[in-house]
């Protein structure tokens, strides 16, 4: 054991002396030739295939895309769309068509997207405090929350711009006469329902009095069940997004018609933004994204065509490896 | 003591001729009192000087930088002297205010980590020199306390006008007047190395009115008063008034002992102080130790400052971006409450907000400027000093010492010196002078074959198989350097040694040459109780070395009395020792002009003989007809001894006859009595008239002695490319001596020597040195001979005229063509004064080596500067930036540290533009998307974590063990340090290419991320990804991304390597979940972002995956290319090394080595290649 615990000291020892006279033993790679090469192929054999899978996955998915902000205005009101969206005794329902030009395969995922809304500005993010989404009325400290932080003297919960701002466009869909079953649980993410939104925490004094902004909420249910307001409070990074409203669990065939009854609340007329309603299956992928493919099929590409003129050139210029001609002081053309 | 006592005899200025008098010229004194001469002192009487006017600076001396007072406000003057240091503390400032975009401890704690580290540092390193400071001025001295008693005083409590007694080989704690020695006519001698680096003693004589008071006692009754100039730097000068007794008698120079030197051969000393701490000469002399930085962090400071400008027009842009949304859009966003403003979002007040948020953008941005560079550069560079501390290759086993890096600033600045100034004695040369070889009647006795003609001739024999390795040549030399086991004696010859000269066909003149070594010199033997055998004292290293010689020979000099020597002969034909006594008659004294000494003795049989030894050529006009029987063969000894470097004398005696001796020893006597001024000139006469007619009997060639390795390390210094300059304080027939044997200079090496002329005005010598260097300039123009070398060599005295202004720039520029410079007799003001010349005329990076005190000056004002830890004081080790023990670990800690550190810190923070700009300009790119409100895609932990640990540690890796080459190779090709100097690695279009790299990394990171992320879903569950999602995504890309990089810019892989690359990455993924797994407090948005959200899609890797060999692949083409096509010295080395093609054909190594080295003009390589070149020709012209 003794003789073990020595040796084992030494060891330690000598690898700390190597490295005090960095000496440690390395590797030295050489870029050769035929590393560059290999280098070269492998990216280009990788990133094709990937490349190629993803845009089939890409192009499994099928997506409808309907922008019905402008359509939904009625005509009188096409020239002044803000006093219509503001005008609340003004019915603000209307019907729109969808075509489906191929099969899609539940779950089929409803989105709505918004075009210029800048849910990133630095104002709008900051203006929320979890503890009180968490704790509710407990947590008094929500000065994070401002401009919206009380009404009449009274906290606002949940407090801040972003809940206050929620999307409050409805859509429901009908095949045929029958209304789809659209499921609108499970649409926001499960870490955030069980532990960023209080369970026992009820909406108060929201959107009350002359703070009004979008959607209300029902009071009677908990944060936690308020699945539209937490995927509204994960703020997107770009001003034009998509968010996740519900599934329809019923196959769509293709040449099938669909009825969009839709309530348009939402106010995007004042600063020009655009809605659109999305219905889009999805791959193991997620949405349509034919870039990736493209991206990973150019970066392969490109990889093998520099693999084959690394190979040309070398085959051309071949450098013989450790060749000492190329040593400065032995080039001619060096001089001092 | 009777050794003291047998010295108090005599009287030595009775015998030497050329003594200093005291000057009977300046009974009346100098006309003193004016301006710049004010200083009084009152001898004996220090109270007086405790009060003003009288009151003189004290003897404690502080080098200090700090003191606890000044610490805090001066250190942190100096820190937020660096922009960037003061960019981040405003920064800190801001962050304390709402219109931060990360929370005021992420700003704060790296800016106070950063300086404190600096500070710390600082405070280091004054505290030592602090230490050295208290050590100096605790010493103690003899101080007259009054009554005729003596005290011990600690020197800084020593004060003007104070007696001090000094003993021997005591340092004098102050400048001095010496009143009186151990010796009756008050000489003294000193030595003043630490001054001007000279190891010769020169004697100093006191005034013969104070030569009574050399007992304690005396200075009970002792009153005097001294009027002299004001403190000045000028060590060779003093002028003053001594008045004692109401009459007033003159100072001069030779009755001054200044602070610093030290008392040689003398018991005591007493002497009073004139100028104390600061006054003193030396201290006077002292420059203020400059702070320095590196070529590389001047030149990363310009970065700093292309980086601040990148920075305030993008903040700019955002702010004014910031503006006109504020201004036109914000009031229609009615989901942000537009009539709820506060003074940040103000539609009504676009300018306001605007502003407001540029202070945002400045620190949003702020990772354009990389705070973490300055503490990674610090931590990277203490570690590469630690390396340098401790690596076991430079050190030293005799002295113990390793090599220090004091400061850790310059270590990348050791890859790029250019030229070299170095201080001879003690650094090139021991001091110590080993007799090697003599001619004696025209036969050379002793290896005399010099190193170079060995390495030469095997050379030429091995020309065409290249077999030979000159090194081993070279190192059995250096080797052989320490066989000899006596000091100053290194002869190895049969035919002489062990009393077997007495076989010799000449054994006559071999006596007379032995007994001349033993007898004509000026020395005093002392004898080595416990060896028994007898040292000298001498006053110059040669002539000890004769004395051991003539030792060794069997001439055992034992005995001086005031007039006679007493030689011990070991060898005679009888075979018993035999005591001689020759009685000295006359001592004709060596002058630096006479260039020859002189003894006229009388042996026992009543003979009178002169003997001289002296310059070759002094010696050869005064030989008689006669007497020239064997000048042909010396004179060819003689040229190949100086060709090896080697100091010659040649030997010859004179026999007297009595009447022709008396006859000129009565005029000899009266020009020695006479008074006025022309009694020099006057002995100067007589003694010519003496030394004529003589018989030239031999020569000897000594061997100021190298140190070790020193021939070697100029080689491969002078392969690396490196400009060598010699600045001594030396004779020049010393320093030329010592060029040939550093191989500095050579045969066949053109030498330029500029030397002033003795013309009355300044103007005429002005223009006459002028005249010379444009000679020397327009001599190198027209040489042809693309191998001729040209060495520049100039003494103090005209260096003078050569550093005025007008006149620098053209001695600047012969000198940088000249392959090798030997200033001579330079002062240490004059050698920090070429130093500065070299080092702002050129442009290059300068470094100075030197080993005493007054070499201070020249490493102080170098770049870098170098101290020798040898046998000196330490005062040189104090002011350097590096020590080494030998001159030899020069190669190491250049060749192989300069050249790593250089390139470490090159590639490093190359590496480090390039990770922040692909950083810090995702923030930017992503602040167009977001109206320019300042919000950052990223979780302020990831930012904060972004540089302290998930991006450090592989540049920090990189910084410390980076190796392009091994060490190995670094010193068998010594010409890759030229990469350094030529500066490679850190050019602007190396620097611009990195941060273009950073730009295209940014560019494809940020556009393909959002585009992947722009608003599909991203999973199979269909949820769309959020701020968090996609920051999380580009984050993870980014920290890919660097890693990759940095593995691929990495060439030598050690585990650390690999653990901290491949760790980094690892760490985000750990971070990243750990983070997730904390409770959503604390993680907000980022709660289970891995688990959960991203690790699931494959989309995630995909884009990681993608993102990642997006950003690295213009770096691979590009290295790809270059390593394929255009690859460098060092690429090639390691393709060779890699595929062993070394140890396969041992033939193409050599060869490439040897070719490695042709350029050199300097050097033993140079040398040997020279000489082969001039054997050829011969053999040429020949056939």
């Amino acid at each position: 054991m003794a003789d073990m615990n020595r040796e084992r000291h030494r060891t330690r020892e000598t690898a700390f002396y190597l490295f005090t006279q960095q000496s440690l033993p390395a590797c030295k790679p050489v870029l050769t030739p035929g590393w560059v090469i290999t280098i070269f192929l492998f990216m280009g054999l990788i990133f094709i295939p990937v490349g190629l899978i993803t845009l089939r996955a890409s192009h499994s998915v099928v997506e409808i895309v309907d922008r019905y902000d402008t359509e939904c205005v009625p005509e009188a009101f096409r020239i002044d769309k803000i006093s219509y969206i503001q005008d609340d005794s003004i019915p603000k329902n209307c019907s729109r068509f969808m075509k489906v030009h191929k099969y899609m395969k539940a779950p089929i995922y409803i989105y709505y997207q918004l075009d210029n809304y800048y849910q990133n500005h630095r104002r709008y993010v900051k203006s929320r405090s979890d503890k009180q989404l968490l704790h509710g009325q407990k947590y008094h400290d929500t000065s994070s929350c401002q401009p919206v932080e009380l009404n009449n003297g009274q906290p606002i919960v949940p407090c801040g711009l972003i809940a206050w701002s929620l999307f409050n466009d409805s859509f429901t869909f009908i095949r045929e006469r029958a209304e789809l079953k659209v499921n609108r649980k499970n649409i926001a993410w499960k870490s955030d329902r069980d532990h960023k939104f209080g369970k026992n925490v009820h909406p108060f004094n929201f959107q009350n009095g002359t703070l009004i902004g979008g959607g209300k909420l029902n009071p009677k249910v908990p944060l936690s069940d308020q699945e539209d307001l937490i995927v509204w409070m994960r703020t997107s990074a770009l001003p034009s997004f998509r968010k996740l409203y519900g599934r329809i669990k019923e196959d769509l065939d293709a040449d099938d018609v669909i009825v969009v009854n839709l309530m348009n609340n939402y106010n995007t007329y004042s600063f020009g933004g655009k809605k659109k309603l999305v219905l889009s299956t999805s791959s193991w992928l997620g949405g349509k994204n034919d870039f990736l493919g493209h991206a990973c099929v150019i970066i392969g590409s490109s990889s093998l065509i520099l693999a084959i003129v690394f190979t040309l050139l070398h085959l051309k210029y071949r450098r013989p490896y450790g060749d000492t001609s190329y040593l400065p002081w032995s080039r001619k053309s060096l001089s001092g | 003591m009777p050794k003291g006592r047998i010295r108090a005899k005599l009287r030595k200025s009775h015998l030497y001729t050329f003594c200093i008098y005291p000057g009977d010229v300046g009974k009346e004194g100098w006309s003193l009192g004016g301006p710049g001469f004010s200083r009084i002192v009152y001898c004996n009487e220090p109270q007086v000087h405790s009060q003003i006017p009288l009151k003189y600076r004290s003897n404690d001396i502080s080098t200090t930088k700090y003191n606890f007072i000044t610490f805090l406000p001066k250190a942190l003057y100096e820190q937020f002297h660096r922009v960037a240091n003061l960019y981040f503390l405003g920064c800190a400032i801001a962050s304390l205010t709402p219109l931060s975009p990360f929370s005021a401890m992420s700003m704060i704690a790296p800016l106070t980590f950063v300086v404190g580290l600096s500070m710390a540092k600082e405070a280091l390193e004054d505290w030592r020199r602090f230490m050295q400071d208290m050590e100096v001025n605790g010493r103690k001295v003899k101080v007259h306390t009054g009554e005729g008693a003596f005290g011990k005083k600690a020197w800084q409590d020593v004060q003007v006008g104070d007696v001090v007694r000094v003993e021997k080989d005591q340092f004098f704690p102050a400048d001095l007047l010496l009143l009186s020695s151990n010796f009756e006519d008050g000489i003294c001698y000193v030595e003043t190395m630490n001054l001007d680096g000279e190891t010769n003693l020169k004697a100093k004589r006191a005034l013969e009115v104070t030569l009574d008071f050399d007992e304690d006692e005396d200075f009970k009754i002792f009153k005097g008063m001294i009027k002299c100039e004001d403190p000045n730097p000028s060590l060779y000068t003093f002028v003053g008034n001594f008045e004692y007794d109401g009459q007033v008698y003159a100072l001069e120079p030779s009755q001054i002992l200044l602070r610093d030197s030290k008392l040689r051969n003398t018991e005591f000393v007493y002497g009073i102080v004139i100028f104390t701490g600061h006054d003193s000469k030396v201290m006077q002399n002292s420059t203020n130790s400059p702070s320095k930085r590196s070529k590389i962090e001047r030149k990363m400071d310009c970065i700093i400052y292309v980086l601040f400008s990148v920075l305030l027009v993008i903040s700019l842009i955002s702010s004014f971006g910031f503006a006109v949304e504020i201004k036109y859009s914000m009031p229609e966003w009615w989901f942000m409450r537009p009539q709820n403003p506060d003074n940040y979002y103000n539609p009504g007040k676009p300018v306001l907000s605007g502003l407001s948020h540029m202070v945002t953008a400045l620190m949003l941005y702020g990772y354009l400027i990389p705070i973490s560079l300055y503490v990674s550069i610090e931590v990277v560079k203490v570690l590469q000093a630690s390396f340098i501390n401790q690596d076991i290759q430079m050190y030293d086993e005799e002295s113990g010492n390793t090599a220090q890096a004091r400061t850790s600033n310059l270590n990348e600045e050791l890859g790029q010196v250019d030229t070299i100034l170095s201080d001879k004695t003690g650094t090139l040369t021991c001091n110590q002078m080993d007799f090697l070889t003599c001619s004696i009647a025209g036969t050379a006795y002793g290896s005399g074959s010099s190193d170079v003609e060995l390495a030469a001739a095997q050379q030429m024999a091995n020309d065409l198989e290249d077999k030979i390795e000159l090194d081993t040549v070279v190192s059995s030399n250096s080797e052989k350097d320490h066989k000899s086991s006596i000091k100053g004696f290194n002869f190895e010859d049969t035919r002489l040694t062990n009393g077997n000269w007495l076989k010799e066909p000449k054994v006559e003149r071999i006596m007379l040459f032995f007994r001349i070594l033993a007898v004509c010199h000026t020395a005093i033997p002392e004898l080595n109780k416990e060896t028994g055998s007898y040292t000298y004292e001498a006053e110059s290293p040669d002539e000890g070395a004769f004395l051991v010689a003539a030792r060794e020979f069997g001439f055992e000099f034992f005995q001086r009395t005031q007039s006679s020597v007493f030689v011990r002969e070991k060898y005679t034909a009888s075979g018993k020792p035999v005591d001689r006594e020759y009685k000295i008659l006359n001592v004709l004294e060596f002058t630096s002009k006479r260039k020859r000494m002189t003894v006229i003795v009388r042996d026992e049989e009543g003979l009178i003989l002169l003997m001289c030894k002296g310059a070759d050529s002094i010696i050869f006009d005064r030989l008689s007809n006669d007497g020239r029987l064997y000048q042909q063969d010396t004179t060819r000894h003689l040229n190949g001894y100086g060709e090896a470097g080697l100091r010659t004398l040649a030997l010859a005696y004179r026999k007297l006859e009595e009447s022709e001796y008396s006859a000129w020893n009565t005029e000899f006597q009266k020009a020695k009595t006479s008074i006025g001024d022309d009694r020099d000139i006057q002995l100067e006469k007589a003694a010519e008239m003496m030394e004529r007619d003589l018989f030239l009997i031999g020569a000897t060639a000594v061997e100021d002695k190298l140190q070790k390795g020193v021939p070697k390390c100029i080689d491969k210094l002078a392969q690396a490319g490196l400009k060598l300059w010699v600045l001594t304080g030396d004779k020049m027939e010393t320093a030329i001596n010592i060029g040939y044997a550093c191989s500095l200079l050579r045969q066949g090496m053109k030498q330029i020597c500029i030397m002033a002329n003795d013309a009355d005005t300044k103007e005429e010598v002005k223009s006459d040195i002028l005249k010379q260097i444009n000679n020397g300039s327009q001599i190198i123009k027209e040489e042809k001979d693309p191998h001729a070398a040209f060495a520049l060599i100039i003494d103090g005295k005209t260096l003078v005229y050569a550093l005025e202004d007008d006149m620098k720039d053209h001695f600047l520029e012969l000198g940088v063509r000249c392959a090798s410079v030997i200033c001579c007799r330079v002062s240490p003001k004059q050698k920090a004064l070429v130093t500065r010349l070299v080092k702002q005329g050129t442009g290059k990076t300068i470094l100075g080596i030197g080993d005493g005190a007054n070499d201070v000056g020249m490493i102080q004002e170098a770049d870098i500067g170098v101290g020798i830890s040898g046998v000196e004081g330490m005062q040189a080790v104090m002011a350097s930036d590096f020590s080494i023990a030998q001159f030899r670990f020069l190669e190491r800690l250049l060749v192989v540290h300069g050249h790593w550190c250089y390139k470490r810190i090159a590639k490093m923070i190359c590496y480090f533009f390039y990770k922040n700009i692909a950083f810090g300009l995702t923030l930017f790119y992503f602040e167009a998307f977001t109206g320019f409100s300042g919000q950052s895609v990223y979780d302020d932990w990831y930012m904060l974590l972004f540089n302290v640990v998930l991006t450090s540690l592989p540049v920090i890796a990189l910084g410390v063990l980076e190796q392009d080459v091994s060490s190995q190779v670094c010193l068998e090709f010594p010409a890759i340090y030229q990469q350094g100097p030529r500066n490679l690695f850190f050019d602007w279009y190396r620097i611009l290419a990195w941060m273009g790299n950073g730009l295209l990394a940014s560019l494809i990171i940020f556009f393909l991320n959002i585009i992947i992320f722009y608003d599909q879903a991203f999973r199979a569950d269909g949820q769309t990804s959020d701020m968090t999602a996609l920051g999380t995504t580009m984050f993870t890309c980014i920290i890919c991304s660097l890693n990759i990089q940095i593995a691929l810019t990495t060439s030598h892989f050690t585990w650390i390597q690999h653990a901290t690359i491949w760790g980094s990455i690892v760490a985000w993924y750990l971070f990243l979940s750990i983070y997730g797994a904390l409770s959503p407090n604390i993680s907000g948005n980022a709660y289970q972002i891995l688990v959960e959200a991203l690790a699931p899609a494959p989309i995630y890797w995909t884009t990681t995956l993608l993102v990642t060999m997006a950003c690295s692949l213009p770096y691979m083409v590009l290295i790809a290319y270059q390593r394929c096509f255009k690859p460098l010295d060092h690429h090639i080395l390691r393709e060779i090394k890699y595929f062993r093609k070394d140890v396969e054909d041992q033939c193409m190594w050599t060869r490439e080595r040897s070719k490695a080295r042709q350029k050199t003009m300097i050097g033993f390589t140079a040398r040997v290649d020279a000489k082969v070149r001039q054997v050829q020709r011969k053999g040429h012209k020949k056939q």
